[in-house]
Parts: C-alpha cells; structure tokens; sequence
C-alpha cells in the first residue's frame, strides 16, 4: 500500500552526516594520498551526493515501485511492446553466479556453458528466422536496425554500388527512418494504401538503382500480416535492394512462418517482447540480427563459433568484411539467457502455440472492441489490432478522443493502449493482448472500454480522476525543462 | 504451455466471438506459399524442473568470481554490490513494467530517472543527463555523433589510444558508415599536432584504459582553442577521489555505470552514463525525465525534450535510441543514494590504497615492471620480463585466481603485459597471494 508520505525526493530526505553503507578499514599500508595522485586531479570536497540510510532508501525506492503499473500488478495492452508475462524462473536463473558472475574477459575455457548457450541461441534464432546467420551483440531492436543497416552499407560498398536510399511504410516505428539516417543513408516514406497494405505503386516509383534497402514490419503495427510480402521482396531484390524485416510483431508468426522464407534478407529479433525479457521500465533489452547467408560476412564480430576438432566453444571473430563492433563486451547477455531459458521451455509446439494464442487473443478483443470502436482495418488481426475512437469525436466533440480514453482507462486500473500510433490512424489505439491474458481479463478490459466510451465528454476530458496526479503539464516541462533537482535556500 | 490460461472451451467460446471455425483460420492472411508447414527444428520443450537442471548443468561449466578470485578489469568491474539493490530492482513493479508513456501511472520510474539524473550531475559535476543510453561504448560513440551535431564539423574527430580498444572499434564502426575519419593518437603532443579547425570532437578517457589519469583539464584547454568538444569517459567510481570532469572543462562526459550496482553479467546488460553542458541538452539522444506540475498543481515528472527523439522526429531524430536502460539507471540510483558521499570516498579510496599496494609488491619482484610512472586509480599494467603473460595466468587459474587482462590481442607491441584491477573487495590476503603466486 502507498505510503501518503513518500511524497519527497531522494534529496530532500538527506541528513548531513548519514550514510547508508560501512566499508571496511584499509587492510593494506595506506599511502598518503596526495603522494598517489597530484593535488590538481583530486576533488577538493565530497560529491555532492544524498546522505540517507539503507532503511530510508528502502522504503524511498519501495514506495517508488508502488506508483507504477507493471505487468505483474496490471493488464498492459500497450500495443507493439508485447507485455507480456516474464516468468520468474527466468529471473531466477539468470542471477544465479554460474551466468551473472562472469566477467567478459575470462579465458573461454573458463566460459564453456555460457558460450554453449550462446552458440545454441544464435542457432534457434537462425531457425525461428529462416536467416542462418546471427549476431547477439546489438543491445535493443534499434541497435539491430542499425547494425544491419550498416552491414547493408558494407554490402553494397563491397560491390562498388553507390546505393543511398532506404525505404519504408508511413507506418513503420520511427526507429527505422531514424537508423537509416545514422547508417548514412537518405530515407523515404512510402504510402500505405487505404487498407494497410503497402502501395505498390508508390513502392515502385521509388524504387531504383540507388534502392539500399526496404524496411517492413510484417506483420505491420497495423497488426496486418502484408499478403503482397513476396511480391515487395521480388521487386526489391529485382533492383537489387535488400529487405530489412522489422521483427518487433515476431510474437505473431513463432513457428507459423519465418522472415526468411518471405524475402527478407535482414531481420532483428526483439527478445525483451517476443522472448519474455522483462522491459525494466524501459530497458534493458537485446536487439540479435538475423541475415542470409550472403550477408554473414558483414555481421559484427564476435559470434561464437563450435570448434569440432578440440569439441570446444570459442568467440570467432570473424571475416575481414565484418563491420566490426557496435557494443563493447558480448552485448545484452543477461537479456539473452532470458530468451534462452524462454525458447527452451516453450520448444517447437509451444512457440507455435505462443503465436496462435496471440492471435486468438488479439482477435477475440477485437470483436469485442469493434462493437463501440471504429477498427479501420477490418474484422481480422494478427497479434494487436488498431482501433479508432473517431467515432467519441463525433459523438462527443472531443479533440483528443484516443487520449481521453485512455487516461480514464486509468481510473480502472487498466494500462492503456499504445494511442497516436501509428501515424496512419486517426485517434489510434493499438491494442496488443499477448498470449498470457486470460479471457475474463480480456472481457473486463472490454467490458470497461465499452462503458467509457459512452460516458460523457466531460467525464473523460477530466480523466484521470483517481490517480496520484493527474495530467501533468508536458507543454511547461519542455518549454523551461528542469531535468535535476537543484538546492533551494532554506 | 506454461503462462496462457484459457481452456479449449474457453476458446471455442472466443472463435465464436470471432466468427472463426479455427485458429488456424487466423492465420489465412499469410499466404500459404511462406507458410513453414513442419514443427521449427529446435529442442523439445523443458518443464521447470528439467529446465533448472539443464541451466545448472551450463553454469557449472562456467568459472564464476564468486568462487574466484577477479583481478580483471579493463571496463567491467568486481565492485561490492550492496543487498538492497537486489531487493529494490526485484521488485515486480520496476521490472515488468515500461516506458512511461502514461505519466500518472509511471512516476515511481519517472522520479527514479529524475533523480539519477540528478545523481549523474552531482557525481560528475555535469549540468545535464540524460537517463542513460545501453552501455559506456555506444555511449562513447554517441557523444562523438552529438558532437559533430554540434560543431557542424563532419569531417574528423580525434581519438587517443588510450580509449578502451573496443569502444574504439565501435566508433570506427559507426563513423566507417557515415564517412568522417578518426584520427587516432597516441598521446598529448601528438593530439596536440592533430588538432584543427575541422575537428570536431576529441575523446579521451581517464583513468584511461591503462588505468593512468590524463590532465584532463589541460587537453580541454587545448581542445577548445580550436573550437572542438572535449568529450572524456570516466570510471564513476573514481569520481569520489578524482576532481570532476565537469570542473575540468570538459563539454560531454560518458561513462560504463557497470560499476554502480550492477554484476558483471558476462559483459551486459550494462549502464552507458551521458552528461552534458547545459547549453547541448537539446541534442542530447536518449530519454530525459523533467519535472512539472500536474493540473491541480502537484510537483510530478514526465518524459520531456520528447521532441529530439525517434518516435516524434523519425529521420530527424537525435538518435535512433528509443529506451534507456532503465532497470539499471535504477540500480545506479540506488548505489549511489545508499553510498552516498562518504561511501563514495570511502570505495575510491579503499581501491586506490588496494591498487598501489598490488601494483608496489608486484613490481618489487624481479620479474615483473611498471609501464609507465604516471598515477594511476585502480587498475595498472605490469610488463613480465619473461614475456610469458598467457603462462601466468593459466597457473593463477590454477589457483582459483583471474589475474588479469593480457593487453597483446589489443596492443601487439604490450604482449608481454597484465592489465590488473583491485576493486574494494580485494582484501590484503588476496592480493599477498596473487603476488606469491605471480612472483612463483
């Protein structure tokens, strides 16, 4: 239960002379500091840190926790993130010392089972995509995005082909146009036609010799699977472009089909959503890429490798071609043994099933949602769905519909939709269910939405009502920002 | 399947709802043609119970520093972790949930990024932070990008060799794409020689990876009189001895947070520390939490600045970073609100006392000498006279012993050379008997 007094800063709770930690005494011969270090790079005084004792940062940080909602405490249909359910023997396991108290540079023959696991992860991932080559070592989907772009870069470089553009739909996650723009490339925004679906036409228009690479996220964050996706791919590949897989809805498609076999040649996984990863409020997670066999050259260096001769696992680095490193160390791998022990408890039939229940899911609330809400993009889905709350503007006059409903949401105590995205969507929400919800949550959340919508403007225009604040001035946060705490005389 | 609820009537009842004969039937918008039509070929499914042995059967194959004694170092740090930083981010609440999109119900993560920026600035001496960006290398090589933002300067940046050997290679992974050179030099004069008008950035690190400290605040003198940014990365730990890089003049500050709470973890998830000037904070990339009013006038936090970031901006964007690292700007929070500034000193101090009594019996010995005299923090290199560094560290392995990083695959001319860190859980006892061993 929140504590109505755990209102202050970390700062504001310090006492001079405090401290939550006692150190041990020196045990070597203490040197004179100053004959150590020259007086000019020392600090003159202490940093300027909060004096607090542990059982204040205790119940700071504890009553901290209870102001969020959570997976755990919460249905979180935030679309396009996959909340889903992080199994607790993950967690478990990964802090245990065998895979959390390693350091990145023991000797491999001291790291045998963690490069195992490694090496076998990057072998499942290469099924699960289609794509046999693997690098863990980006650090989120963007930093994959990114890597293999830059492969793409390589690529083309390798081949003396002066290819400057990548494209991709009006609807895709502002990650890609903005890697796209890092890896040096220029970026163009190609139409969705009216259901969804790629343009064809202005795909076409815009395709030429100096087409890098075609980014899609298929299914799409409309939650449509894009049936032309073979067609995209053979257009693409005709002008020698390559497809870049956007696999942030792989949660759809586990063991159903495999980017690979629609044409894509790069591809990143996002093993903090379709993995089960926890988000760590916002962060970490691990963003592995996927490429065909042509591109494996260009990947970044390290993988593991198994070597048959001595039956040992080591850390190969790589071709010369190889773009080199994009994160120190071997990236995110705390996230990754998430994702191992995930794919490992699940198996064949049961990362299928993961996508079927998903999309029964994300299905079933979409007959429910379709009742009281526009869904513009049909009465299918794949593992979220994008509904509109056009039809409350009309009703009601509201602005901000999309907004308004999901701050009532809050009221109770459901985590609203993704809203305002994607940009394709008038007063979008995107609603992504997962497979670890069960039908009565489903219903309630339906159950809850229908009766909001019919609520009056007023009503939703002053949502939240019951939350700790409510709405909070993001217009005077960003026009005079105030991004840490400052004294004030007392 | 382990976490899905609903039973086969249940969902018979919601193929219904659907108006679907089948699941199967929900899958019709993939064409059959790429349709995969055969069970994925990876292994079986593992109950709980089978899982947890499989795992085991994998950690044991590991050496762990629990059981070991670790005198590696070189960006990744055995640093005492207190308990309550387990406790704290195992809580359901921090680490199940996400970015926080909807203010009200995500300000115990908003505050908790508010005051670790505000921690950042305090340890640093820095106006800004940003709430943190994946780990100290990318950290690296994004404030080289924010730099030549700044300066409109595209053409080069200038690196010193000191720089960790793979954050080095990162920045020359990205900057090999977009086509600016890196300069790389080997110490002051030559950055000195280096430095011009077209030069946009210069990163240097300190302690650098040698351990030794830089003049800091002389090079940022130097780098600003040709209008370039100084831009340093740091060891935190450090900085409750050290004088603080933002009272050195420099202009960014990135560092590997590793150090504040977090295990080694085989290399990451890690912390990539970023702190500015004020006058860069709208170049900043990453997420940045600022503090407002609500409508009835309650102090609370939100996301700000929002309009540098990917998801407003696309192509436009500061950077392609669309998360921080949340979960471990947290445990960095805590480290340092339960150090505090006496713990803080305390920890730097009990390494720098550690280091110099390691790095003073070892080169005692005959075998072993130092680099360089220059002062070091923590960590420092000894040369092995008898050139045979892989030898003595299969032999300290022998006794349960990790004694430190050879730097030959980075730097081919140190092949005969240790890089050895001693953190505050070192004790006498260890140390005595990594030089015995050494020196055997």
């Amino acid at each position: 239960m929140r504590n109505k007094h755990a209102t202050q800063l970390i700062f504001e709770l310090s006492t001079t002379g405090r401290s939550g930690v006692v150190l041990p005494e020196c045990d070597v011969p203490v040197e004179d500091i100053k004959q150590l270090i020259p007086a000019s790079l020392l600090q003159s005084q202490r940093p300027a840190l909060p004096e607090v004792t542990e059982p204040e940062v205790i119940r700071h940080f504890t009553n901290l926790s209870t102001l969020n909602m959570s997976v755990d405490t919460h249905y979180y249909p935030l679309g396009s993130c996959t909340m889903k359910y992080n199994p607790k023997r993950n967690e478990r396991i990964a802090a245990w010392d065998g895979f959390a108290q390693l350091h990145p540079y023991q000797s491999e023959g001291s790291l045998q089972g963690i490069l195992q696991l490694l090496c076998d992860l990057q072998q499942m991932l290469a099924e699960i995509s289609g794509l046999p080559a693997v690098s863990l070592q980006p650090a989120a989907g963007a930093h994959g995005e990114l890597a293999a772009l830059m492969v793409a870069a390589a690529y083309f470089s390798e081949l003396g082909e002066k290819r400057t553009k990548v494209l991709a739909p009006d609807s895709a996650h502002g990650t890609n146009p903005a890697s796209a723009r890092m890896a040096g490339f220029d970026f163009i925004t190609i139409r969705s036609q009216a259901d969804g679906r790629v343009d064809l036409e202005h795909l076409k228009e815009n395709l030429g010799d100096d087409t890098a690479v075609f980014m899609i996220t298929n299914p799409s964050t409309l939650g449509l699977f894009d049936d032309q996706v073979e067609m995209i791919a053979e257009l693409v590949h005709n002008t020698g472009g390559l497809i870049y897989l956007d696999g942030a809805n792989m949660n759809a498609i586990l063991g159903i089909t495999r980017p690979g076999d629609f044409g894509a040649d790069m591809m990143h996984f996002n093993p903090h959503k379709t993995f089960s990863g926890p988000h760590g409020g916002g962060g970490p997670g691990a963003g592995p890429i996927c490429v065909t066999e042509t591109l494996r050259p260009y990947l970044p260096s390290p993988a593991v490798s198994f070597c048959e001769e001595t039956q040992t696992y080591y850390l190969d680095q790589g071709s010369e071609k190889s773009i080199g490193r994009v994160r120190s160390f071997f990236g995110n791998v705390g996230v990754l043994v998430r994702a191992y022990c995930y794919i490992r408890t699940h198996g064949p039939d049961g990362l299928k099933r993961v996508s079927e229940t998903a999309v029964l899911n994300a299905n079933y609330l979409l007959s429910l949602v379709k009742e009281f809400l526009e869904v513009p993009h049909g009465d299918r889905c794949m593992h979220e769905f994008v509904a509109s709350a056009m039809p409350v503007r009309e009703a009601t006059g509201l602005k901000q519909p999309a907004m308004d409903i999901a701050k009532r949401l809050l009221d109770y105590g459901f985590h609203p939709p993704t809203v305002y995205f994607p940009l394709t969507v008038a007063e979008g929400m995107m609603m992504e269910p997962t497979e670890t919800e069960s039908k009565q949550t489903l219903d309630a959340f339906a159950e809850t939405l229908r009766a909001i919508v019919e609520q009056s403007a007023e009503t939703l225009h002053n949502a939240p009502h019951t939350t700790g604040i409510r709405r909070p001035d993001e217009v005077m946060a960003a026009r005079q920002p105030i991004v840490k705490w400052t004294k004030t005389a007392d | 399947m382990p976490y899905t609820y609903n039973t086969p009537a249940q969902q018979e009842e919601m193929l219904q709802s659907i108006g679907a004969n089948s699941i199967d039937e929900l899958f019709d918008l993939i064409p059959d043609s790429v349709k995969l039509g055969r069970p994925l070929n990876i292994p079986p499914a593992l109950g709980e119970i089978a899982l947890t042995a499989h795992m085991q059967e994998l950690a044991r194959q590991n050496t762990n520093i629990t059981d070991n004694t670790c005198f590696l170092g070189a960006g990744s740090y055995d640093h005492f972790v207190p308990a309550v930083i387990d406790t704290l981010a195992s809580r359901g609440e921090f680490y199940t949930s996400y970015t926080p999109y909807q203010p009200e119900v995500s300000q115990g993560n908003l505050q908790v990024m508010f005051e670790y920026q505000t921690l950042i600035c305090q340890l640093t001496g820095m106006d800004v932070s940003n709430a943190s960006l994946y780990d100290g290398g990318s950290a690296a090589v994004e404030a080289m990008l924010m730099a030549i933002n700044i300066t409109r300067r595209t053409s080069r940046v200038i690196v010193l060799e000191s720089v960790h050997p793979e954050y080095r290679q990162i920045i020359k992974t990205y900057f090999a794409t977009i086509g600016t050179e890196v300069v790389s030099v080997s110490d002051k004069s030559q950055l000195l020689d280096a430095l011009d008008e077209t030069t946009a950035a210069v990163l240097i690190q300190s302690p650098n990876f040698f351990g030794n400290l830089e003049d800091v605040a002389t090079i940022a003198e130097q780098v600003h009189t040709v209008g370039a940014l100084l831009v340093c990365s740091v060891d935190p730990i450090s900085l409750g001895l050290l004088k603080r890089p933002g009272d050195a003049g420099v202009d960014i500050v990135v560092a590997e947070g590793q150090s504040l709470g977090t295990p080694l973890l085989y290399g990451g998830p890690y912390l990539g520390i970023m702190a500015c000037r004020e006058e860069f904070v709208r170049r900043l990339p990453g997420r940045i939490a600022g503090q407002t009013v609500d409508q009835d006038g309650k102090r609370c936090w939100v996301l700000t600045l929002q309009t540098r970031e990917q998801h407003i901006r696309r192509e436009k964007a500061t950077s392609n970073i669309c998360t921080n690292q949340g979960l471990f700007a947290l445990r960095a929070a805590i480290y340092l609100s339960v150090m505090g500034p006496q713990g803080m000193q305390d920890v730097a101090s009990l390494c720098l006392q550690k280091a110099h009594y390691a790095q003073r019996q070892l080169t005692n010995l005959e075998r072993f000498e130092t680099l360089n005299d220059q002062p070091f923090f923590k960590e420092f290199v000894i040369r092995d006279k008898q050139n045979d560094v892989a030898g003595l560290l299969e032999k300290a392995e022998d006794f349960n012993m990790l004694a430190g990083v050879a730097l030959g695959r980075w730097y081919p001319q140190l092949q005969d050379c240790l890089l050895i860190a001693v953190t505050e859980k070192r004790t006498v006892r260890e140390i005595d008997q990594l030089v015995e061993i050494l020196g055997s």
